[in-house]
């Protein structure tokens, strides 16, 4: 089950990045960055099989770091809406070269 | 029976993921998510990561994806049906990326030797300490620092979004 659990997170990575990279929808990309991330914690934990708790440990960690970016990201996006009464990444290319 | 769950989870995982992608309304799109983290956590159950499983539930798939809905709700964005895809030749790299990502996994996993579920290290700390002290104990004795600085973090990211929502800057 341990490579089976490997396969699945490398699919659902695959597919969260490709949503970052064909989506222009600010919250949907972001999404699919915790799509990403979730993938990782799979792969910790079905290590962490293998090579000891200290996996475990770590998810517990990713997620944390997760939920702060998710308040800190949604912020973002929120004081960029009001500036621009959008969301799509389109718009907003100011650091864009 | 386990790998009949965890098949039909796995494949609740992948459509729920793929859902996200393609769901042209945001909230169908994070509904998929929910679906994806929850079957995630079946998964980490069957792993025997219980704790982490329930955390994945309260902490994921609740909150964190209540805030994602709070936000949309918030700009009204759920009647935005235009198709916003973004298609070019970038296709390629997620799947190179994804590909990679998998060579590695199984050349480590080549090296380690193939795994064997049955005695793992985990099973034995549950056994000692239960489902939630075997996280505890590590969690405030070996990593106790890394914890604390987890802590700083989160009030870090509370007084960020706050100073970022703010209507003045």
């Amino acid at each position: 089950m341990i490579t089976e659990s490997l396969v699945l997170s490398a699919l659902l990575f695959t597919i969260g990045t490709l949503g970052v990279l064909i989506r222009r929808n600010a919250i949907i990309m972001f999404l699919c960055i915790e799509l990403m991330l979730n993938a990782v914690n799979l792969t910790f934990v079905a290590l962490s099989r293998v090579v000891g708790i200290d996996g475990q440990l770590f998810v517990f960690f990713v997620m944390t770091v997760a939920a702060a970016e998710a308040a800190v990201g949604l912020a973002i996006i929120i004081s960029i809406f009001r500036h621009y009464e959008t969301v799509d990444v389109e718009s907003f290319n100011l650091l864009k070269w | 029976m386990t790998d009949v769950l965890f098949y039909m989870f796995a494949a609740l995982a992948l459509g729920g993921g793929m859902g996200v992608v393609a769901g042209r309304n945001p909230v169908a799109s994070l509904l998929s998510m929910v679906l994806s983290l929850g079957s995630v956590s079946v998964i980490f159950v069957l792993l025997e990561a219980h704790f982490l499983a329930a955390v994945q539930l309260i902490v994921y798939a609740g909150a964190i994806m209540v805030l994602f809905l709070f936000v949309i709700m918030l700009l009204n964005l759920g009647h935005d049906y235009r198709p916003d895809l973004r298609v070019t030749l970038w296709l390629i790299a997620p799947f190179a990326a994804g590909g990679a990502l998998f060579g590695i996994l199984a050349r480590g996993l080549r090296a380690t030797g193939a795994p064997a579920g049955a005695d793992s290290p985990v099973d034995t700390a549950v056994e000692e300490y239960g489902a939630i002290g075997a996280i505890a104990r590590p969690l405030y004795t070996e990593w106790v620092v890394p914890f604390e600085i987890t802590g700083i973090l989160l009030l870090v990211a509370i007084v960020g979004a706050l100073a970022l929502a703010k209507k003045r800057v």
